[in-house]
């Protein structure tokens, strides 16, 4: 394509129209509705976004659909908003830790439904409904309780078990660095699900410890492109227990 | 009365006045490449390229021209403060999952129920090529077409069913042609508007199908 007459170079630059950027967590979070499925990043702590967990819980949204890898440690993030009691279903690959004491409680107490998933499933299952794909046909957990009732398909003579996407109505991720176009990069191991949910969720909001000049993030460094997420807020670093 | 028909850049300025700002747009190839010129200033639209680009700029200055950032025409591109490269499944899940905004496609044909042509003439002789038209035509939230109204030999390319070999169901939203701009519902073809001197009765006449009201 070439420009046309009148049109620079520069003006592209400068146009400065998009900006994802949120004044607070509180107005990042403001509009998510009871009975909501809200996906929330992290393995463990690591990439868990405990500011943003944290303005939902003052914000107050109850009967959500959680979508994590796990169900919280010890009483911040997941397992701060379960001990809220916002929680009604959790779907996860490993709600059992050493200080998962509170969702224990209250699986145990009925209090909330748990869909278990195989970790590579749960990730798999994010991303086909990010990508918009209908689902997947895997050899994992065929012939266990976690595929009870599923298809099976016969394939190159091994048996596989059809699972189904996983979408969301928000996503709360933990980045690094966003920008206004909403570009992330993360940090070390705590990328895990964030770039997946990015994706699979109507309103992806991420909190990240730096807004930077569009730009500033190298083109061959943006791990989730801004078209996958709605709204960027920074918030402070914080010491995370593993 | 007498009219003009709309110039390859004016209906490429047309179609891109429509763009929302902060829209994801991607621009198939062919005519629809030209809208790319015609962009407005006062709007940030963000273009998609299936080749894995987001952000894609303007064509190079000749002698900044890179064989490894091409559109997916194959023709040099720039990439925007802010852009950024990803590998094709990523590229086509922006397509597929509705992350884009409009897709902006040729055709040969676009049918009064939204079906899309402009994959294969179907032709026996002709060597059948799709890229990435299919994903296009179903994933985004809008796809809009832009076509010349009439082929070289007069026929009409607004169709109550397509007889060349079907891209998409049901998934124009949209038509842009050199003559008009029609709306795709669940009723048929909703003329929008007609160039100067041109009346619905006319077009209707010569198009050979009536709009719904």
């Amino acid at each position: 394509m070439a420009l046309s007459s009148g049109q620079s170079k520069r003006d592209f630059y400068n146009r400065c129209m998009i900006d994802k950027t949120q004044a607070s967590v509180a107005t990042a979070v403001a509009d998510v509705p009871d009975g909501a499925t809200v996906m929330i990043g992290g393995f463990g702590g690591a990439g868990m976004p405990v500011a943003l967990v944290d303005g939902l819980i003052v914000q107050g949204a109850r009967d959500l659909t959680i979508v994590a890898n796990n169900a919280g440690n010890g009483e911040t993030g997941i397992a701060a908003l379960l001990k809220a009691g916002r929680v009604r279903k959790v779907i996860c690959s490993f709600p059992r830790q050493a200080d998962s004491y509170v969702f224990d409680a209250l699986y145990r107490a009925g209090k909330v439904e748990l869909e278990l998933v195989p970790q590579g499933n749960l990730a798999e299952r994010i991303r086909a409904a990010g990508a918009g794909i209908g689902g997947f046909f895997t050899r994992v957990g065929y012939g266990t309780p976690l595929a009870a009732g599923k298809e099976v398909r016969e394939i190159d003579g091994q048996m596989y078990v059809y699972e189904s996407p996983i979408c969301a109505d928000f996503a709360l991720i933990k980045a690094e660095l966003g920008d206004r176009w909403g570009n992330l990069t993360y940090r070390k191991s705590a990328r895990n699900f964030g770039p997946l949910m990015a994706m699979a969720a109507t309103v992806t909001i991420a909190s990240v410890h730096e807004v930077v000049p569009l730009g500033d993030i190298h083109p061959e460094h943006v791990v989730t492109p801004g078209i996958f997420v709605q709204r960027i807020v920074e918030v402070q670093r914080m010491e995370m227990a593993a | 009365m007498s009219y003009q028909r709309l110039s390859r850049d004016q209906l490429a300025a047309r179609i891109a006045r429509d763009m929302p700002d902060g829209a994801y747009v991607n621009l198939g190839i062919g005519m629809p490449t030209l809208v790319a010129n015609h962009l407005p200033l006062d709007r940030e639209i963000i273009l998609q390229s299936e080749n894995g680009l987001l952000g894609m700029g303007p064509a190079p200055v000749p002698n900044e021209v890179d064989f490894d950032l091409i559109n997916a025409g194959k023709q040099p591109v720039t990439l925007l403060r802010g852009g950024s490269y990803f590998h094709s499944a990523d590229s086509f899940a922006m397509m597929r999952a509705g992350h884009l905004d409009i897709s902006v496609l040729g055709a040969f044909q676009v049918a009064a129920n939204g079906d899309l042509a402009n994959w294969h003439t179907g032709n026996a002789d002709d060597i059948p090529a799709v890229g990435g038209a299919m994903d296009l035509a179903v994933g985004a939230k809008q796809t809009w077409v832009m076509m010349e109204h009439f082929t070289r030999d007069g026929q009409c390319k607004l169709v109550e069913r397509c007889s060349y070999p079907l891209t998409g169901l049901a998934c124009v939203t949209r038509v842009y042609t050199d003559l008009a701009v029609v709306d795709v519902t669940a009723n048929g073809f909703a003329l929008i508007e007609t160039v100067d001197g041109l009346s619905r009765s006319e077009l209707e006449a010569r198009s050979g199908l009536s709009f719904v009201a």
